[in-house]
């Protein structure tokens, strides 16, 4: 029984299915990639996740949970973190503040009215957001604003400020995408690290190859919104129906 | 029946004036992404480009009349408005009775121009900075613009007649009786509406703006030059706005702050429309007014009273949380 | 002390010694002299730049923060007025029911008109809040006239209960608002030589509480939940992914800065008894809005010197006529003088609306920070300046 099961999920746009009968078993402590062409349905399946879309049919279960019909904040609450495609932050904010905020997320739940007291005065959470910080080389950079951190800080940036809620899951929407090979490669590396250091289950959706194989200890492969076969890695580099999916006429 | 009809009539001129002013509305906020809240102050313009050549047509000069007194007496002055002593005294008068109808031809180079020179001079700037900015800068532009007329024109309403001939009432079937402006400003605003809808559906230019409200970023990246057709739009948006102002003086006479007024509700109106649908916000123009109308009968008034006041309000707050994108607005149109 | 850091206390202190000393400070020329005009020190003025300094420091806790533009803040200013003079009309002539009720009815309304508008965001909800100001506007001044006196505005008559009061006083005129006694409205002189300064109860009054409502607005601008609202305006779909419910902040914040605008209408109906629809119209929530966005939109102080600033000229500026500009101009040619008067006479006397739009589309376009960014910007020029001079300095001393 895997952490994460999604179970015959249908979603149709118009007259467009975007997902077909998806089964998905995310076993706990392992990175699952989700990988597949463009327009295979990766997003939606995502966005089906973290709340954003209600399926039409189906179940998505989070420790024996239904996910459906919860709002992205609750999803949250119950241990699901995510990573966007481009990083998202607090723009206007210090980097500190932004590690911050997740941690009062974490203490206080979704709403808690601590209009008197000082930030200041919340050494724990400081103290939590600054060790989270040290932990990915970022202690340096805690009074800047985080909109003038390069590209690559900024990722970091929104992975600490994920991991800091000691998630049970971490969902990564191409944390690579657009980023240039020596960039992509550090995140591979952060990536790596974080998964050595914590027991955090990950779902990676992506479509760089050289990622997935760098990371994944299981993959699915989507196309035209159906999971086409999941497998380990090996097996799934020599899978004929992958590679034709995936790479249109095998050489 | 005949009561129900009646107030839809009441209805129309009202509405004919919020869907213009809507219309000019969505077309800037749809091709230029820019809340404008200086539209207001478009229409007001408009009213005064009329007002404006009514004075100039009445420009007179005086000579002295020595046959008769005046009752103190002395030698009668008589005032003669130049138009009438270049093209005689009954093709003169003729011209000042059609002041209103005539000011069409003065304000439509008025409002181009100044839609021009406001884009180019001020909205331009805008377009990358958010809604909240846009909002302010042109609210302040509304200011400036409203104390200026005001500072001109007095505060007080000025009387813009219309000619003596359009300024009676017709009797519409058995015993409606409706004033004939009106009709003609129902009819101005339907051929106004018509023209402009015929413009972005027949002409190249109308299908680019057209694109471009559907997807900007595409056209912008097919290389066709954007900031022109913005500039020429946004000169359009305000022509129509102005058009509405110089008909609508005779129905209510103009002053400073008739542009405020109207600019609450042409929001109000748009949104119930949907934001960025063109046909929203005509539609939203005429439902609304005639709404307000019905809304200002004895029998709604007395069954809940103030109801004519907050009608508009009211559907608009019911719209907006249950339909957000409005009557007829599409996807992803400022959704945020 | 207080709890806040230095640089908060210092501003706090700063500002409290500005407001205790405001008699002195904005009197600066003797009675008399031809600047006298300029003197703002008195009890009327003064009582409007600190009741003003409250709303906009209400307007910004939310504007300033999430970023939420609301369009009918003058409404809830109306309430708390219309409520405030009911309270003087019922109860008793002292002033604290009357605030409280005032700040109370003021909230709820706000968590009402609140919880519908924050369901949309953006342009959607300034015009979710400006339609429903302009319905309140439309119905204190029509169907609600048992309530609000409709046109002529809610008065203090002499046959109201009041409780807790006197219908009456006993000369037969009606009693004037107090604070367990203390009237409002008596001040006491102190001639100087030239000048003379007035202190007045209802200003000293109503300063105190707005240094409270200041305090109260630094707390929240320093705690977590001041840190959320700024994360609202930076990044809302970060804070739902992040376990955050975005609405109940924004809703906390919209009913904390409608019960500011509740206090400041009490505050108004307290030093002058009488509520008019006219007090809830779009207009008065666009001012608002220009005092924030021209002191500084987010900052602590900017909207306190906005308010301050734009009734200043709304008083001053608009007492200046003609007249006064050809006392001032008399040393130039008469047709140089003729001239400069009528290019100047547009912008003053009844035209002051025109100068403050064309400054607030300035601000706008070239000072989205208000003043306080053009504070900031002088104290950079200044400072560069110094540290180039010390860098030359600095460059000379190995030379020598």
């Amino acid at each position: 029984m895997g952490i994460l099961e999604v179970k015959g999920v249908n979603k149709r746009f118009g007259g467009l299915q975007a997902l077909g009968d998806v089964n998905l078993s995310v076993a706990e402590n392992t990175v699952h990639a989700i990988i597949g062409p463009n327009g295979a349905g990766k997003s939606t399946l995502l966005n089906c996740l973290v709340g954003k879309l209600i399926p039409d049919t189906g179940s998505v279960m989070f420790n024996g949970q239904s996910v459906l019909g919860r709002k992205p904040f609750e999803i949250n609450q119950m241990g699901i973190s995510r990573v966007f495609q481009t990083p998202e932050i607090f723009g206007d904010l210090t980097v500190l503040e932004n590690v911050m905020i997740p941690c009062f997320a974490k203490r206080d739940g979704a709403f808690r009215m601590h209009a008197i007291e000082g930030v200041q005065n919340e050494r724990q959470i400081m103290e939590k957001a600054l060790a989270m910080l040290d932990d990915l080389n970022m202690a340096d950079k805690r009074n800047m604003h985080s909109a003038s951190l390069s590209r690559g800080d900024k990722r970091r940036l929104e992975m600490a400020m994920c991991l800091v809620q000691e998630p049970q899951l971490l969902l990564l929407d191409e944390p690579t995408a657009g980023m240039a090979r020596a960039d992509t490669n550090n995140t591979i590396d952060l990536l790596k690290e974080i998964k050595e250091k914590r027991d955090i289950t990950m779902c990676i959706i992506e479509h760089d190859m050289h990622v997935v194989f760098s990371l994944a200890d299981r993959i699915t492969v989507l196309a035209q919104g159906t999971p086409l076969v999941e497998d380990s890695p090996e097996n799934i580099k020599g899978n004929p129906k992958v590679r034709e999916a995936y790479l249109g006429e095998t050489a | 029946m005949d009561a129900i009809l009646v107030q839809i009539l009441n209805g129309l001129d009202k509405g004919s004036a919020y869907a213009l002013i809507a219309l000019g509305l969505t077309l800037i906020f749809g091709t230029l992404g820019v809340v404008n809240f200086a539209h207001g102050a478009l229409f007001m313009i408009g009213a005064f480009c009329a007002v404006t050549l009514q004075r100039i047509l009445n420009l007179s000069y005086e000579t002295v009349d020595p046959d008769k007194t005046d009752f103190l007496g002395q030698p009668l002055k008589v005032k003669t408005p130049y138009v009438e002593s270049w093209f005689g005294p009954d093709v003169g008068a003729a011209i000042i009775d059609w002041s209103v109808p005539l000011a069409i031809l003065f304000a439509i180079p008025v409002m181009l121009i100044f839609g021009f020179v406001m884009e180019r001079g001020l909205i331009k700037h805008f377009y990358k900075r958010p809604h909240a900015d846009q909002i302010l800068v042109t609210f302040g532009l509304a200011i400036v613009l409203q104390e200026i007329i005001k500072a001109n024109f007095g505060a007080n309403p000025i009387q813009t007649p219309a000619p003596e001939m359009l300024s009676g009432v017709a009797t519409l079937m058995d015993g409606v009786v409706y004033p004939v402006w009106r009709i003609v400003y129902f009819c101005f605003a339907a051929l106004i509406i018509g023209g402009v809808f015929a413009f972005l559906q027949f002409t190249t230019f109308g299908m680019v703006v057209r694109a471009g409200m559907a997807d900007r970023e595409t056209v912008g990246l097919l290389g066709i030059d954007i900031d022109r057709r913005f500039t020429i739009m946004f000169g359009l948006a305000a022509a129509v706005a102005g058009l509405a102002g110089v008909m609508y003086g005779p129905i209510n006479a103009p002053n400073y702050h008739m542009g405020m007024d109207f600019l609450v509700l042409s929001f109000v109106v748009v949104v119930v429309g949907g934001m960025g649908s063109l046909p929203g916000a005509v539609l939203a123009g005429f439902v609304l007014g005639i709404l307000e109308s019905f809304a200002s009968t004895t029998w709604a008034t007395t069954t809940i009273p103030g109801i004519n006041q907050i009608i508009i309000y009211l559907v608009a707050i019911i719209i907006l949380l249950t339909r957000p994108r409005g009557l007829m607005g599409r996807a992803g149109v400022m959704e945020d | 002390m207080f709890g806040l850091d230095k640089k908060d206390l210092t501003l706090l202190l700063v500002v409290a010694l500005l407001t205790l000393l405001a008699p002195f400070i904005l009197n600066p020329f003797p009675t008399g002299s031809g600047l006298a005009q300029f003197n703002a020190g008195y009890p009327d003025l003064m009582q409007r730049f600190v009741i003003f300094g409250i709303f906009a420091i209400g307007f910004n806790i939310l504007f300033g923060l999430t970023g939420y533009l609301s369009f009918g803040h003058a409404a809830f200013l109306g309430v708390g007025s219309y409520s405030a003079v009911w309270m003087f009309k019922l109860l008793s002539m002292n002033i604290i029911p009357a605030i409280v009720l005032s700040v109370i009815i003021a909230g709820l309304f706000a968590l009402v008109i609140g919880y519908v508008s924050l369901r949309r965001s953006g342009i959607y909800f300034s015009i979710l809040t400006l339609a429903f100001a302009q319905m309140s506007f439309a119905l204190a001044y029509s169907v609600l006239t048992p309530i609000t006196n409709g046109e002529t505005g809610l008065q203090l008559t002499l046959d109201d209960p009041r409780i807790l009061g006197a219908s009456a006083t006993a000369d037969g005129s009606i009693p004037v608002t107090n604070l367990f006694g203390l009237e409002m409205r008596s001040a006491v002189n102190m001639a100087l030589g030239p000048w003379n300064f007035t202190f007045s109860a209802g200003y000293y009054v109503c300063a105190v509480v707005m240094l409270l409502a200041f305090y109260l607005a630094i707390r929240i601008f320093r705690s977590p939940f001041g840190m959320m609202l700024r994360a609202i305006k930076s990044n809302q779909n970060r804070l739902n992914y992040t376990g955050l419910n975005s609405r109940p902040y924004t809703l906390a914040a919209f009913v904390i800065s409608g019960m500011y605008a509740g206090l400041a209408g009490g505050l108004m109906a307290s030093m002058d008894p009488l509520a008019g629809a006219e007090r809830m119209q779009w207009t008065a929530s666009g001012e608002v809005v220009l005092m924030t966005i021209l002191g500084g939109a987010g900052t602590l102080i900017g909207p306190v010197l906005g308010a301050g600033m734009i009734k200043y000229f709304e008083n001053i500026f608009s007492k200046i006529n003609d007249n006064v500009l050809h006392g001032w101009f008399a040393w130039m040619p008469d047709g140089i003088e003729d001239l400069t008067v009528t290019l100047i006479h547009p912008f003053i006397g009844k035209g002051w609306h025109l100068t403050l739009g064309i400054l607030f589309m300035l601000v706008v376009i070239f000072l989205p920070g208000g003043l306080v960014e053009g504070g900031q910007r002088i104290m950079r020029l200044f400072r560069r300046r110094k540290a180039t001079e010390d860098d030359q300095t600095k460059a000379k001393q190995p030379a020598e």
